[in-house]
């Protein structure tokens, strides 16, 4: 293991310069994936944000026994898409318009008649507030005999869904696409060093080294260099993330960067990239050398 | 230690390189694989060492049948054999003696047997001095005996040495053949191919003489007289 080591380290200072090359690529190679991640990241910060405000509206009939509806709220809280309900009473609701739409106040003020329904407002779960989800609630609350209405921002509750999905393709695209290059870079510069040490691996295999005995440097080498490829990505990503953020003057405050566990999936991600072009690369060189 | 049973070698074109080849080398021998350039004796070499295969008959080297060896048995043989040829083979980024303990090191050797293991196969091929030299640093001479302490430091059973004296002037050449016939003379099988017949003369050795592929003189068997006339033929 001692030797395993010493080789796959020696090899960086045998070629500094392909080694700096090769990890420089992965780096931006990743940095770039990383730059979408942070985007994708900010984005679905800003979509959950949104989804929390997708509210269902039922209105009540007019007249309908209070009891009646605390019951059926009781109902409607226990599905499992519920997050929270709210039953507004008329007066509550008159209360909120005259607090809320100041320039009907007048209006307000001089009604004889309450002419505004009580209303059953219902917020869902994190992970049901797409539109498939607001709908199928909504059909069961129409289900209610006093339920004279439901209302839901239809068509915007259906264009985060579109967002979402496009949030998800682009960035599942971009990212294989870059993760293909990474890969390719990674085994171009394998391969190179392969053939730099074709003499040595004949001396290895001269002497009897095993198999995995030559291929372990060469793979140790290589996700090495999708370690420090991953880590100096982050460190270019910390920098384009601090950037952007000084730089829009307080407007973009609340951009998050990635957590832990994030930064650690992305090192994962460049050594398992490394790892994974060395062993192509070497599979296929080591035939020939 | 080796056998060698009606082998016959194609190359992947189809074109024979070696034609029902039988010999056996016994524990203790030095046998000169001697003929002319393309005659057969690398490709001989080669079966010894499972570098190749043979397409036809049998190679046994220590035990070990080449025809059927399984890829993770052949460092197990390449192990029990040294192998040095004309062009030295070493690494010009180590020195004498990492070139040494780099054999030791890639089959696992204990690291704190390595430093006196190396001392001792330098001081074998009479070389102390040039512990710390780098190839570029010494003669042709000094590369090959670096390369045969290279080979010996495993204590191999068997020595493959593929021209060792092809690069070397005359004074080395002989300085170079003493040392295999000192290894020889301590046990180990030397096979030593050359086309050097002044050197195969020289020596009171076992000589096989490979021609187009097949084996025309084998001093073991056959008589003087066919000797001379290999020897002509050369």
């Amino acid at each position: 293991m001692r030797l395993l080591t010493r080789e796959a380290v020696l090899a960086f200072r045998r070629a500094p310069l392909l080694s700096a090359l090769s990890v420089t690529t992965i780096a931006f190679s990743l940095f770039t994936l990383g730059l979408f991640g942070l985007v994708a990241l900010n984005l679905r910060e800003a979509l959950r944000g949104i989804e929390e405000r997708v509210e269902i509206v039922a209105f009540v009939l007019h007249g309908t026994p209070a009891e009646t509806v605390t019951l059926a709220t009781q109902d409607i809280a226990a599905f499992p898409e519920v997050q929270r309900v709210n039953y507004v009473s008329e007066d509550e609701a008159l209360e909120r318009a005259r607090r809320e739409l100041v320039e009907f106040r007048d209006a307000y003020r001089d009604l004889q008649v309450n002419p505004l329904p009580a209303s059953i407002e219902v917020r869902l779960r994190e992970g049901h507030r797409d539109a498939g989800s607001v709908e199928r609630v909504a059909e069961r609350l129409r289900g209610f005999d006093f339920v004279e209405d439901v209302r839901f921002g239809r068509e915007w509750v259906q264009k985060l869904d579109h967002l979402r999905n496009i949030t998800g393709v682009v960035g599942g695209a971009i990212g294989l696409a870059f993760a293909a290059v990474a890969m390719v870079i990674i085994g171009v510069t394998i391969r190179i060093t392969l053939l730099q040490r074709a003499r040595e691996i004949a001396v290895m295999r001269l002497v009897g080294a095993t198999k995995w005995f030559i291929r372990g440097p060469f793979l140790l080498e290589g996700a090495l260099k999708g370690l420090f490829g991953g880590a100096l990505s982050l460190l270019l990503c910390y920098g384009g993330y601090l950037l952007f953020r000084d730089s829009s003057e307080g407007t973009l405050a609340g951009l998050v960067f990635f957590t832990p566990a994030h930064m650690l999936l992305i090192v994962v991600f460049g050594v398992l990239l490394g790892l994974g072009a060395s062993v192509l690369s070497v599979g296929r060189q080591l035939r020939n050398v | 230690m080796i056998r060698l049973t009606h082998v016959d070698k194609s190359y992947p074109n189809g074109a024979p390189a070696l034609k029902d080849v039988s010999f056996r080398v016994r524990k203790g021998e030095f046998v000169f694989l001697t003929g002319h350039s393309g005659a057969g004796k690398s490709t001989i070499m080669r079966l010894l060492f499972a570098e190749q295969r043979p397409t036809h008959g049998e190679v046994r080297v220590s035990g070990y049948d080449v025809g059927t060896l399984k890829p993770r048995d052949v460092p197990r043989l390449r192990r029990r054999l040294g192998v040095v040829f004309q062009d030295f083979r070493l690494l010009e980024d180590r020195t004498a003696s990492e070139n040494i303990a780099f054999a030791l090191e890639v089959t696992g050797a204990r690291p704190d047997t390595i430093g006196a293991r190396v001392i001792r196969v330098l001081a074998q091929v009479g070389l102390t001095a040039k512990a710390r030299a780098y190839p570029r640093e010494m003669s042709g001479g000094e590369q090959q005996r670096i390369a045969i302490a290279r080979a010996l430091v495993n204590d191999p059973a068997i020595l493959l040495a593929d021209e060792p004296t092809g690069n070397l002037d005359e004074r080395a050449t002989r300085g170079v053949f003493q040392l295999l016939r000192d290894i020889n003379a301590a046990g180990t099988v030397v096979v030593m191919a050359t086309h050097d017949l002044d050197l195969v003369r020289q020596a009171p050795y076992r000589t096989i003489e490979v021609r187009e592929g097949a084996i025309v003189y084998d001093s073991a068997t056959d008589d003087p007289a066919s000797a001379g006339a290999a020897a002509e033929a050369e």
